[in-house]
Order: C-alpha cells, then structure tokens, then sequence
C-alpha cells in the first residue's frame, strides 16, 4: 500500500534530532501531527492544559501517563472525535496537512478518512471478515479493486494468513486478538496518514498483545502511529518518541523514548516512571 | 483474619422459612401456569366449536367461497371466507407501507438523531398514542380522514371505506414499529458507532449501514408485531370501514392473469375477518346455530395466521441476531 502523503502538503518542522538514538527519526522527518496551545475543556473540567507538541510522521509516539491524565482526549482531538461530546470544548491548534483542523471550513468526516484510529476493545461490525475491512473504502467511495486491497490490507494486519479462507464468515467469530488486528486491518484499507491507537491491547492477553505490538512496528514504516497506553513496557518496546501526560492534561515531557526512559528531565515524570506514582 | 469461637450454623432452616419459599414458588408458577392454561383453553375452545363448524361447511367451501352471508333475510346463507381475507389482507398491508417507514424512520431519529431532550419528549408522547382507545382511532379516520381524502384526492370514494380504516390502522401501529425498533437499535453497541465515525463515516452512514444492520432483528420483530396488531384490529375497521362483505371485481390483465384492482377495495366498504364476527356476536344469536359456530372458524383462522406471524418473528429473530 503506497503512502499518498503529499509532503508539501504538511508542515515541515524539523524534530528534535539531537539524540543519537537509533530510534531517533532521522533528520528532515516531516511532522505529521502538531498541536498548538491546545486547550481541551469537558464543561468546565481542563482535560488538556496548554499542549504544544510536534508528532513525527512514520514514527511511533507514545502517549502515557496515568488515568484521567487527558492522553486519550489529546488523541481523540486529533480526529475531531471529541465533536461529539457535547460539553467538550477546544481551544488553540491541530495541525494536520498545513492545516488547523479546528478551523470552521474543515469537515470532521474528510478528516477521520485521513487519520484511522484503532479503539480500546476490538469493535469490529457484525459484518463478514471482507465488509468490515471494506467499510472504509464503500463509503469514501473507492472505486479500485476492493478484494484486493481487502487482501493487501488484511496483510498488513497480519491477519490474512489466518482468515483467507473465510473472509465470508463473521468478524465477531474471531478471537479477541484477530477482532483487533481486524480492526487495524479496517483502519488501513482506506490508506490514511496517521492512525490513531487508544489503548489497543489492553483489552487482549499477553500473546495477542504482543503481536499487535510487532505489527504497529510495521505499521509505522508507511503510517504515523500515534498510541496512547497505559503499559510503559510498551511504549519503551514499540515507540520511537513519548509522551508524558500527567494528572490535569499537563504535557510535562516529550521526548525520544530512550531519553525518557532512561534519563528523563523531570523529576515527577521518573517518579511516574519508575513507579512511585501514578 | 479473626479467630472465629464458634463454628458457623450450617444447618438447615426451620419448617416456616421453607414453608415460605416453597409458597413463593408455588405462587410465581401458579401464575405462570394460568397464562398458559388460558392460551390452550382458548386454541381447545376455538378448535371445537370450528370442527362443529366445518361438519356443515368443508373448509375447501370455507376457504375458497367468494360469498360471506352468514345471516341472510332472504335465504342463500353462504360462509366464504375471501372476501373476508382479502379486507383484512389489503387493510394490514395498507398499514404496514404507513406504520413500517414511518415507524423505522422515527426510530433512527429517536435513537440516532435526537438529542437527549428531544428524545424525553417524543418518546412517551409516542407511546401515548399507542394508548389511545382504537375506537378514537375509528372516529378519527370516519370524520376527518376520508372528508378529507374525499374533498382533495377520491372524491368518488365512499364513506365507508377501507383507505381511511387502513391508514387509521397504520397510524396505530407506528408507535410499535418505532418503539421496539428503537429499543433494538440503541442496544447497539456504543463502540460499533464509534468505528463507523472513526472511518470517517457521516451520521446517516453510521445509522443506516451500521446501527441498522445491527438491529435488524429487533426491527423485523417489530414490523411483525405492527403486522399481527393489524390483523387483529377490530374497532378502527368496524367505525372506518363499515360491515359490507364486499367481494371486489375480479379483472383481468395481459395474458389472462386475474387480478384484483387495489382501488376497487380500498374506495370502497368492506369486511375484515375480525368485523365479521363482531357482526355476528352483534345480532341476537343463539348458541349452536351455524352462524354462531362460523365465529369460531374465523377467530381459528385468525389464530392460526397470528401464530405463523409469530413463528416468522421468532425464525427471523434467531437467524438474524447479532452477537455484539
């Protein structure tokens, strides 16, 4: 599957190139995803306090932080799935393709056909195997050839091998590992930029989780893979840059994920790190 | 952990404690039983008379007769049951094109569509006219549906009238439609909408090709259900429709095929299988009289198309419930 992203079309701020990680995007790594001074209220709760923060494109970033630190509102805000909440307001700026995705001429459908995301609990549609991963495609109104980009996106989920032979059967009949991969599979058929990951293994056992795991490595070769999770194992494992939310949406570092695993800035975020909270 | 002294009473309760249970039990499937004793007391009831019924008349005569006239002045009596059908066929059908789309259209709005507020107040006011006695109903479409379908659309049609019964009967059954519909719909998962937006679907999308899909045996149930209720409608068709057995003309299309002209039926009076027995408890019959036995071949008749109604339902329920 080709990635389309038209770089011009992004904003090319540099990211911090300074670590000589091996994980360290690589000089000129265009950004995928910045927010600018974002505020994210719920009534008059402040989930997301005064965020600014460039997200690599093709890389991995890790959101953490404990619960109710406001890393699942900054994600869903990227897609605009905070529109609808009622009482959620937004306040400053996503960038996302040299645009604010907030500004009023922008349509949170032709946005979310750009930004895939993958949820907590495996929800795949009780639907064959093939209509689940071709939703996407039906309604953007794909006019290729669905069954193989069906099979190509099944691939790239590492599921094809498993289901080829009953794509007609139900998505629900698979375990909850395959529903999820299925999942992953659905949000890359249409071929978006970045895809989103909320928790997506906390919800599955060890082996299933691991998998997903080596499968959001490859993702990131042709997507961005922005993941929020509560498993800090994981976001050393798998992300290339994290970040870290704490109590009151407060971003209090980002940085590449070696940095912050091994010798973070802040004293509260190797507290949180290291297990003394949180 | 605390050192317990004594050891904890294991043994069995007293005679009242079980007394009590044994009672409550006994009283719960009592109440059970008595549904059920009543569903078959009524099946024996109907089946008995009816077989009484079908000595005098076959039920080939019966079902295929073309002339209802149980009680005629003259002489002729007659028991065909099509015209019958066919007024309790063409008046359900009629209803179901109002209460089907309309009811599963309210019920997308209500579940997808409405906010929360709007959603507190259309709902019990739906399910008010769900409460509203059907003879109203009947008054309603005989003073104000056809003088106004008379005026505007048939001028020629007649006072009685199937179309003004139908549509009344439709209107009834919406909230049926609507309300179990609407039950099915938002027991749809929360994430599976999540999904469809999260693909960058619109509202109407995630509506019509996720959340209904989803529910659909719920909302198959409910059509059946709007279905059955319309079979059985009685006082809407009584006041509306009037009480004449009419058997409409019978023409015939291209290459022969007979057919019956919707319009002959529904502009005109007719007779339900339901009205025809109201007519017949109506007059001063007596008990065992073949008129009076002919009651029990109609209500049969209903039963049993009720009963397949419900089989269809549960079949469908079955085949098409979704696990989410």
């Amino acid at each position: 599957m080709s990635n389309t992203t038209s770089d011009d079309s992004l904003i090319t701020t540099e990211v911090q190139t300074e670590s000589n990680d091996e994980s360290a995007p690589p000089a000129g790594a265009g950004t995928a995803v910045a927010a600018r001074d974002l505020n994210v209220y719920y009534g008059d709760e402040q989930a997301i306090d005064d965020v600014s923060m460039e997200i690599p494109e093709k890389r991995v970033t890790a959101l953490i932080g404990p619960s109710g630190c406001g890393k699942s509102t900054f994600l869903r805000t990227i897609n605009r799935m905070n529109d609808m909440i009622e009482i959620c307001r937004v306040d400053g700026e996503v960038e996302f393709g040299g645009k604010n995705v907030y500004d009023d001429d922008v349509d949170p459908v032709a946005l979310r056909r750009k930004i895939g995301m993958v949820f907590q609990k495996p929800n795949p549609f009780p639907k064959s195997i093939r209509d689940n991963v071709a939703y996407g495609l039906k309604i953007q109104g794909f006019d290729g050839d669905v069954d193989a980009r069906v099979e190509e996106s099944l691939k790239g989920a590492a599921l094809w091998d498993e289901v080829k032979d009953q794509l007609d059967s139900s998505g629900l009949e698979l375990s909850g590992g395959q529903q999820q991969r299925l999942c992953i599979a659905r949000a890359i058929a249409p071929d978006p930029e970045v895809i989103l990951m909320d928790e997506p293994t906390s919800a599955l056992d060890p082996v299933a989780a691991s998998k997903i795991e080596d499968l959001i490595d490859d993702l990131a070769e042709e997507y961005t893979v922005i993941i929020v999770t509560h498993n800090m194992q994981q976001a050393a494992r798998i992300s290339d840059r994290t970040a870290v939310f704490l109590t009151g949406g407060e971003l209090v570092e980002y940085d590449d994920t070696a940095k912050i695993f091994e010798d973070p800035e802040e004293q509260r975020v190797e507290d949180y790190i290291t297990g003394k909270f949180g | 952990m605390t050192d317990s002294t004594e050891s904890p009473d294991l043994s069995r309760q007293g005679g009242l404690t079980r007394l009590k249970e044994g009672t409550y039990g006994g009283l719960f499937a009592a109440c059970a039983v008595i549904t059920l004793l009543t569903t078959v007391a009524i099946f024996v009831t109907l089946l008995s008379d009816a077989v009484v019924f079908f000595r005098a008349t076959p039920i080939a005569e019966f079902l295929t007769g073309i002339n209802w006239s149980p009680n005629p002045a003259g002489g002729g009596q007659a028991f065909g049951l099509v015209p019958l059908l066919i007024g309790t066929l063409v008046v359900t059908i009629t209803a179901a094109f109002i209460s089907i789309p309309v009811g599963t259209l309210t019920a997308i709005y209500l579940s997808e569509y409405a906010t929360p507020n709007a959603r507190s107040i259309l709902k019990p006011l739906l399910e008010i006219l769900a409460g509203v006695p059907t003879v109203v109903y009947g008054y309603f479409a005989l003073v104000y549906i056809t003088p106004a379908l008379k005026a505007t659309l048939f001028p020629e049609m007649s006072t009685f009238n199937a179309l003004s019964a139908s549509i009344m009967v439709g209107i009834m059954t919406i909230p049926m439609v609507s309300s179990i519909s609407e039950d099915a719909m938002s027991a749809v998962p929360d994430e599976l909408r999540q999904a469809g937006y999260g693909l960058g679907a619109t509202k109407f999308e995630v509506s019509t090709g996720i959340v209904v899909p989803a529910s659909i045996s719920g909302i198959a149930s409910s059509y059946i259900l709007a279905v059955s209720r319309a079979i059985g409608e009685t006082m809407i068709v009584v006041v509306a429709m009037g009480a004449q057995a009419r058997m409409p003309a019978i023409r015939e299309a291209a290459f022969g095929i007979p057919f019956i002209n919707p319009a002959d039926v529904l502009l005109e009076s007719g007779m339900t299988i339901t009205v025809a027995m109201v007519q017949i408890t109506g007059g001063d019959l007596t008990g065992g009289t073949l008129p009076y036995n002919s009651m029990f071949a109609l209500g049969l008749t209903l039963f049993v198309v009720t009963l397949v109604m419900n089989v269809i339902s549960d079949i469908i329920a079955e085949r098409y419930r979704e696990e989410y």
